[in-house]
């Protein structure tokens, strides 16, 4: 049975095209892009809730889940920017953390491949041999992270220094939250990256809490971008619920690193308003800052501001809604039909074969 | 050069310190060429106003822990060049008993010093770890390690700073950056100008100071243990100067343009203090040659001594893996 | 008769060593307000104060070089590693500096690292492993594997006592699928002994951590079905290993299988099938075999997980193998 396509096109506008034009000096997406970044930001969404609220409960995942809700503008504004539909030459690459589920469908999975892969099924990205957001697909130009977050800033450096060593103008995009960064990982990463002005957007997605470890107590700065000084790099703190401040920041960032002017840290400010995985609760988060962060939902926002522009309407968007609901219907469906692994299964991929 | 109020006999002790420091080291480098050094021989000349600078600041109290351009740190603590000598024959009387070589080696209950091993970095959370026990134990001590340019690269520096910042630990990372990691200069290492911009990075004080300056390092440090003292947490202080000799004894720097070591030349911290001492009347040339001439004979005495001393025996190998009687505590008595 | 499980007993140990002895913290992620991520350390922030339970930044390596600093100064700190997975984070820290630091100058390092270890419950490859064998092959390290709430109670206290660095690994499945009456004086249980679970006259089983149960089992079938008595032995303990226990069974028995959760190559079960063949070949009356995950990273799919890892029935086929000769 072959795998449903997702029903909207793969975000346009990155093939070398402009983004978008600029007003008073800020990249401002055009209208698709506009309507593109509400869907996937919908969509993540709703896909999450599924696989958090529905199938983890109804005992359907095995293993944890980690979801990024409140923080989809993060990655929506900033995979917007992601070159895609080249080649090896022409495309950018990724390398998303556990909060990144948009960064995943904006490269090309689809909902149903994202549950089979949390399902742990042989169809799956990683045929059943690692669970929830351990996903990566070079053909989609992402990089699997693992668990030991900070390593893969390093990775990412690397994958950018092929693209000084080629002589092209493709960017890496690297993802993680502020605790990574207290990681002797993430200083080794970024100190390389600076030094050989290589061509990485750092983006981090400062949600507030690591596990129960609250920011005040993994940096003594205010704000992780005033480390970017320490490594000679420029570094900016925006609203991370601002799905368009995240488009712009990320498109200068982009910019600079296609002109060769190196890496940027970008810090995004949003916040965690779910545990830190499904079975935990959060309950040494202060429940007035759930309040007060869900009065800021990055998706009713950008809703609000679609529908003052007359972009969309109310009934587009119950249109839109329903259209997702009944692709994860599908997508569950499917997933939930493709076959475990063999056991013997196991054995195979250790090495080149 | 400014004196910050420090008095005559300080002065002239620190100067002693400088002088002894180069000539330990003068005397290695002879051995090393004469092929009695086993293994690598790391010098620190034009360097030797952070070491001896730094450890001059500290109370005998305070944690001390060396890297290997810090021998003369180790002196200020009261290690003896026999020690050192010992440790770079690979002797049995040696504070590790010929386990290991160099500076390798500390001892905390008799001389608040802890020994490094050769991975860059790892000295960072290790101090902020032994101030912050310090703390709990109700005791008054701040702790002060080194690194170099190249170290600040790696991984610990970061993880074991912003710790320090994080839980406010009195830590005094003292960054020598002497232009060059091995063949790697500055500007290959990292993207500032000066590593003190770090400090802000991990929301602690930081300040960039002259190395070769002794007394601006030796303020610059007393500045840092108050701050500490006042649980305002750690301190960057960057101390710039020249590596004057290759990475280790068998490198020939070629990979260091020539102009460079001649102007450094003339900026080199004992010529410094000696014209300083020399103006403000605290010593005469020919009293401060005379304390070359005094340190001379008991350290040619020291190195003949270490030359004659035993090799550790055979079954030393097997020893002090685990706790086992000799091994209970540093061995080494440090009188 | 009140029970306590596995993670309560860890929980106690600490509780009573921090009680007892002003020396010993715990530093960590999510160990103070979180009170730990499997609940080890619950209470104990509000118990002991932040200064004694630490919630640090995501530093695996900070957390263990700062533990040896503090050790240095006369502490008794205890480094958590939220996985154990984790802790090649800070491999250079445990291999270079704190198992070292005594033998060249004397300075032990009285620290204790541990976290959960070990699969079964659909972690995936960075939340299952088993890392021992990385610091049964350093000198200076020890690690222990408690495999009963007993045991895991007297070894945290052994361990956060001992002068020597040690690596006690917990068994995150056994955690609270275990618990036993335990006894309400202080007691300890030493390092480098072995404690044989069941005795037997036919074969013996050598075993650690949560392989301890599915051992039982074959052994219980094996006399069930068989006859077959089976001697099995929990090392507890695999730096040092208690060479004494496991050779005198070797002899007494002449069959000797190894049952690990740890992967095959480099296994501890190679390095004892190497001790018995060099101390005891002559009392040998088969080869010594054994029972192992394969050489592959702990997969996530939950057939994947069952092929990888050791259960009873795989146990029960080597037993009957060596049985035979």
């Amino acid at each position: 049975m072959a795998r449903p396509v997702s029903a909207v096109p793969k975000p346009a506008g990155t093939k070398r095209a402009e983004t978008g034009a600029a007003t008073e000096g800020r990249l401002a997406p055009g209208d698709a892009a506009l309507l593109t970044m509400l869907h996937y930001m919908k969509l993540t969404r709703a896909l999450e809730y599924r696989i958090e609220r529905n199938l983890y409960r109804q005992g359907k995942i095995v293993g944890g889940v980690y979801v990024g809700r409140g923080q989809e503008a993060i990655s929506v504004g900033a995979a917007m920017h992601i070159r895609r539909g080249g080649d090896e030459s022409h495309d950018d690459i990724v390398s998303p953390s556990h909060r990144d589920m948009a960064v995943f469908l904006m490269q090309g999975f689809t909902p149903a491949l994202v549950l089979a892969q949390y399902m742990g099924r042989r169809t799956g990205p990683t045929r059943g041999r690692d669970g929830n957001m351990h996903m990566g697909d070079l053909r989609h130009r992402l990089v699997a992270f693992i668990s030991h977050l900070g390593d893969s800033i390093p990775v990412a450096a690397g994958t950018a220094l092929t693209f000084r060593m080629h002589g092209t103008d493709q960017a890496s995009f690297c993802f993680f939250g502020e605790g990574a960064a207290s990681r002797g990982d993430w200083h080794e990463g970024i100190n390389f990256a600076a030094v050989m002005k290589l061509p990485v957007i750092f983006i981090c997605n400062n949600n507030q809490y690591a596990y129960s470890t609250p920011v005040s107590r993994q940096m003594a700065v205010r704000h992780l971008s005033e480390r970017a000084p320490g490594y000679g790099i420029p570094g900016e703190t925006a609203d991370g619920n601002d799905v368009l401040e995240v488009y712009d920041a990320v498109g200068r960032a982009v910019a600079r690193a296609r002109r060769g002017e190196g890496p940027t840290l970008l810090e995004f400010v949003t916040f965690r308003m779910t545990g830190h995985s499904a079975h935990d609760d959060a309950g040494y988060v202060p429940k007035a800052l759930f309040a007060e962060w869900e009065r800021k939902d990055p998706i009713r926002r950008f809703e609000k501001d679609l529908l003052g522009r007359r972009l969309v309407d109310a009934a587009a968007l119950r249109g839109m809604e329903a259209r997702i609901e009944a692709e994860l219907d599908e997508a569950v469906a499917w997933a939930e039909a493709q076959p475990y692994p063999e056991p013997r299964e196991c054995l195979v991929g250790v090495y080149h074969e | 050069m400014k004196n910050p109020g420090l008095p005559r006999e300080r002065l002239l002790a620190m100067h002693r310190f400088l002088r002894l420091t180069r000539m330990v080291e003068e005397k290695l480098s002879v051995l090393y060429r004469q092929g009695q050094i086993l293994g690598g021989l790391y010098s620190s000349l034009g360097q030797e106003a952070i070491s001896v600078g730094t450890a001059c600041a500290l109370e005998p109290t305070d944690l001390l822990a060396p890297m290997i351009r810090n021998i003369g740190s180790l002196l200020v603590r009261g290690v003896t060049p026999r020690d050192l000598f010992l440790q770079f024959l690979g002797r049995y009387d040696a504070p590790t008993h010929g386990k290991d070589g160099t500076l390798h080696f500390g001892n905390v209950p008799r001389r608040a010093l802890i020994g490094p091993i050769s991975h860059l970095g790892t000295l960072i959370p290790v101090m902020a770890g032994a101030a912050l026990a310090a703390r709990m134990r109700g005791q008054d001590r701040v702790a002060l390690t080194y690194i170099g340019d190249g170290g600040s690269s790696t991984g610990d520096f970061h993880e074991g700073l912003n710790l320090a910042a994080v839980l406010k630990i009195p830590l005094i990372l003292v960054v020598e950056n002497n232009g060059y990691a091995y063949s790697t200069p500055t500007e290959r290492q990292f993207r500032v100008e000066s590593l003190a911009a770090r400090g802000p990075a991990y929301g602690c004080a930081s300040e960039s100071v002259d190395g070769t300056d002794i007394l601006t390092v030796h303020a610059a440090t007393r500045r840092a243990l108050e701050r500490g003292r006042r649980g305002e947490g750690p301190t960057l202080l960057e101390c710039r100067a020249f590596r004057m000799r290759g990475h280790a004894e068998h490198d020939d720097m070629r990979y260091v343009p020539p102009g460079l070591l001649e102007a450094w030349k003339d900026r080199d911290p004992i010529k410094r203090f000696e014209a300083f001492l020399a103006e403000e009347g605290h010593a005469t040339p020919a009293a401060m040659a005379a304390v070359a001439d005094e340190l001379a004979a008991p350290l040619e005495e020291a190195a003949r001594e270490a030359q004659e001393s035993p090799y550790p025996p055979p079954e030393e190998t097997l020893k002090g893996v685990y706790r086992e009687p000799g091994y209970e505590e540093p061995w080494w008595p440090a009188p | 008769m009140a029970l306590t499980t596995y993670v309560e007993a860890i929980r106690q140990g600490i509780w009573e060593e921090m009680e007892a002895d002003e020396r010993v913290f715990i530093l960590g992620e999510d160990v103070g307000i979180y009170g730990g991520a499997f609940k080890v350390t619950e209470g104990m922030l509000e118990r002991f104060g932040e200064l004694r339970v630490i919630d640090t930044p995501i530093s695996e390596s900070a957390i263990v070089g700062a533990a040896i600093g503090a050790a240095l100064m006369g502490m008794r700190p205890i480094a958590e590693m939220q996985f154990i997975d984790f802790i090649s984070c800070a491999f250079d820290q445990i291999t270079n500096f704190a198992a070292k630091n005594r033998y060249r100058w004397g300075a032990g390092v009285p620290i204790v690292i541990r976290g959960p270890s070990g699969g079964g419950v659909h972690g995936g490859p960075f939340h299952s492993q088993n890392p021992e064998m990385y610091f049964v092959h350093t000198p200076g390290l020890k690690v222990v594997a408690p495999a009963t709430a007993h045991d895991a109670k007297g070894l945290i206290k052994a361990a956060i006592r001992d002068e020597d660095p040690v690596i006690y690994l917990e068994h995150k499945y056994l955690y609270r699928r275990i618990k036993e009456e335990l006894p309400k004086e202080d007691y300890v249980v030493p390092i480098g002994r072995a404690a044989t679970r069941r005795e037997g006259r036919d074969l013996t089983i050598l075993t650690y951590g949560a392989m301890l149960y599915p051992s039982l089992e074959a052994a219980e079938t094996l006399s069930r079905e068989q006859g077959i008595e089976t001697e099995v032995i929990d090392l507890r303990s695999l730096l040092p290993l208690d060479k004494d226990a496991l050779l005198t069974s070797a002899r007494k028995t002449g069959k000797v299988l190894v049952v690990h959760e740890d992967t095959r190559t480099g296994g501890i079960a190679g390095e004892i099938a190497a001790i018995v063949n060099e101390e005891v070949f002559d009392y040998l009356d088969g080869p010594v075999l054994r029972v192992t995950a394969p050489d592959t990273p702990v997969p996530y799919s939950p057939p994947l997980e069952e092929f990888f890892l050791p259960n009873k029935d795989k146990i029960l086929a080597a037993a009957r193998r060596l049985a035979a000769y």
